[in-house]
């Protein structure tokens, strides 16, 4: 038997102070995954007052089974990496604050973060490390079938799914990795992909071809959910032809990828088409004192690894900022 | 072999030592042990063994059948979380809270110990003015990272509500009775019988449903 134990969770937090209105912080940073954390650990390391704000501690890292390519562990379970990187921020004194989301960023000389409980923090740099959460397919019957045969979690929920018809949206990483864990115990499974191949590793892609109960529709697409209380058939469309299906199924897991948690600075810094903060490799975005770093930005390759290098870089040049400031 | 390797056993300890007040565990079993009863009866022994504060009894569901009554179990394996004035804390495990289910049977042991976040005075008041039998099932799979939120959030309530069951129910090993609540997605929040609420909800969309009963 696995216990997939957060010890961190339950450390006393003698170093985490209550994030203030009335302070004004040398660095705010919103978000708590591997970017955030990093970033803190830099800020607080150059004696910067910092504050981090975040929606979960961890982020993507702890809904992370196993993580193999983080140097230094061979293999860590995503809960226990967490806990390491928790623990290393926690022997600073860092204003802290989890389950809070940020609604607002105002620029200005000085920076104004807005929580949604209507707290206005104040900050003389900002880095937005927010990090992306899992994309909705956004089709008829998505939405009310949520949760009653609509799967956004395949480790969570695949077990419902034993002798059953389903589909897989999505032909990444995380869509071939849903595809599998289901092909092991469903009827069948048909994995839909909007492109013209696979775009996941080819060891996944090979371990998914092993099993027969599978078929992969390329260039095709969702277009609708339909049941009555319950997920009974989705309508497929073939993306070059436009002709349409209707596929039975008991269930349709949506692995399409993540959406950044970007809303808040909509119209404040420069995001690229799907809204991805822009910023130069200094972590700079457009706007003097605001920064950027991890998923939530443009670079490229979304990786725990990546996050923690460009957090890191994130808070140095902050750090900057602010002595050139004064 | 032990289910906690020694890692484990020493993170566990270590949490633990945190419980304020002394907590008793009820674990009911059956006499002929299904595959799951026996790794959740060698769970509960072996966690009662990592703290002075916490004290086991093991009960079997049709030989004691009083007491199973009296803390309404009517499936195993089950372990009643009791105060250690004896009350019923209201929070009941059903199957074994493994994998990331650890995480809300140790939030459970130190909130009934009294190491507990106090709650924002508003949502405390929703709380209290709960007046009629309230019973909330959490169906939730070991996998599932988000479901621990779904379960501390409805053991809250019971905790602090004595008109409030709140159950964790380990699906796979009840599978007739998620079928029974068509339970296809976890976490899945069954509040009496009637109404549901899909995904980890926040304490205040759980009181909003409760309050439509």
């Amino acid at each position: 038997m696995e216990f997939n134990l957060s010890a961190g969770l339950f450390v006393a937090e003698q170093n985490f102070l209550p994030v203030e209105s009335q302070t004004l912080y040398d660095v705010l940073i919103i978000g708590g995954g591997p970017a955030g954390m990093t970033a803190a650990v830099y800020t607080l390391r150059k004696g910067l007052s910092t504050a981090l704000v975040t929606g979960n501690v961890g982020g993507q890292m702890t809904e992370t089974a196993g993580i193999e390519n983080y140097l230094g562990y061979r293999y860590i379970n995503g809960n226990e990496l967490v806990d390491k990187f928790r623990e290393q921020v926690m022997q600073f004194g860092i204003a802290f604050e989890s389950s809070q989301k940020v609604q607002r960023l105002e620029p200005g000389p000085v920076h104004q973060v807005t929580l949604e409980d209507g707290r206005v923090l104040r900050a003389k740099t900002v880095i937005i490390a927010s990090g992306k959460q899992s994309k909705r397919l956004n089709i008829p019957g998505e939405k009310e079938l949520a949760g009653h045969g609509v799967a956004y979690c395949a480790i969570c929920d695949a077990p419902f799914y034993a002798d059953k018809t389903v589909i897989v949206v999505g032909g990444g990483n995380s869509g071939l990795g849903a595809a599998i864990d289901l092909a092991k115990i469903a009827t069948h499974v048909t994995l839909v992909q909007r492109r013209d191949r696979l775009t996941g590793d080819q060891i996944l892609i090979d371990k998914l071809a092993a099993y027969d109960n599978v078929r992969i529709l390329l260039e095709h697409e969702p277009r609708e959910i339909r049941g009555d209380g319950h997920v009974e058939r989705v309508l497929i469309a073939d993306k070059k032809t436009g002709e349409e299906q209707e596929l039975p199924a008991d269930g349709i897991f949506v692995e399409v990828g993540l959406l950044p948690n970007s809303q808040f600075a909509r119209g404040v810094v420069e995001m690229n088409e799907y809204n991805e903060i822009w910023v130069d490799c200094f972590c700079r975005t457009r706007v003097p004192g605001i920064f950027a770093a991890g998923d939530v930005t443009t670079v490229p390759y979304k990786q725990i690894i990546i996050a923690c290098g460009e957090g890191a870089k994130a808070a140095l040049t902050a750090a900057d900022y602010i002595q050139n400031q004064k | 072999m032990p289910l906690f390797d020694e890692k484990i056993t020493k993170q566990l300890k270590e949490i633990l030592s945190q419980m304020q007040k002394d907590v008793k565990l009820v674990f009911f079993t059956q006499e002929i042990e299904c595959q799951t009863c026996r790794d959740a009866h060698q769970f509960t022994n072996e966690l009662a063994g990592l703290s002075d504060k916490l004290s086991l009894e093991t009960l079997n569901l049709v030989i004691d059948k009083d007491q199973a009554a009296k803390y309404a179990v009517d499936k195993v394996p089950a372990i009643v979380v009791l105060k250690d004035d004896g009350t019923d804390s209201g929070i009941r495990f059903f199957g074994i809270p493994g994998g990331y289910e650890i995480n809300s049977f140790l939030s459970a042991l130190l909130a009934v110990s009294g190491r507990v976040e106090p709650l924002p005075p508003a949502v405390q008041a929703r709380i209290s003015k709960i007046d009629k039998p309230v019973h909330i099932q959490v169906f939730v799979t070991p996998t599932c990272p988000y479901c621990p939120g779904a379960v501390v959030t409805a053991h809250r309530l019971a905790l602090e509500n004595s008109h409030v069951r709140a159950d964790m129910v380990e699906s796979n090993s009840f599978v007739p009775l998620s079928i029974k609540y068509q339970v296809s997605g976890v976490p899945k929040t069954v509040i009496n019988e009637t109404n549901d609420l899909v995904g980890a909800q926040p304490i205040t969309a759980l009181l909003d449903e409760i309050e439509k009963l």
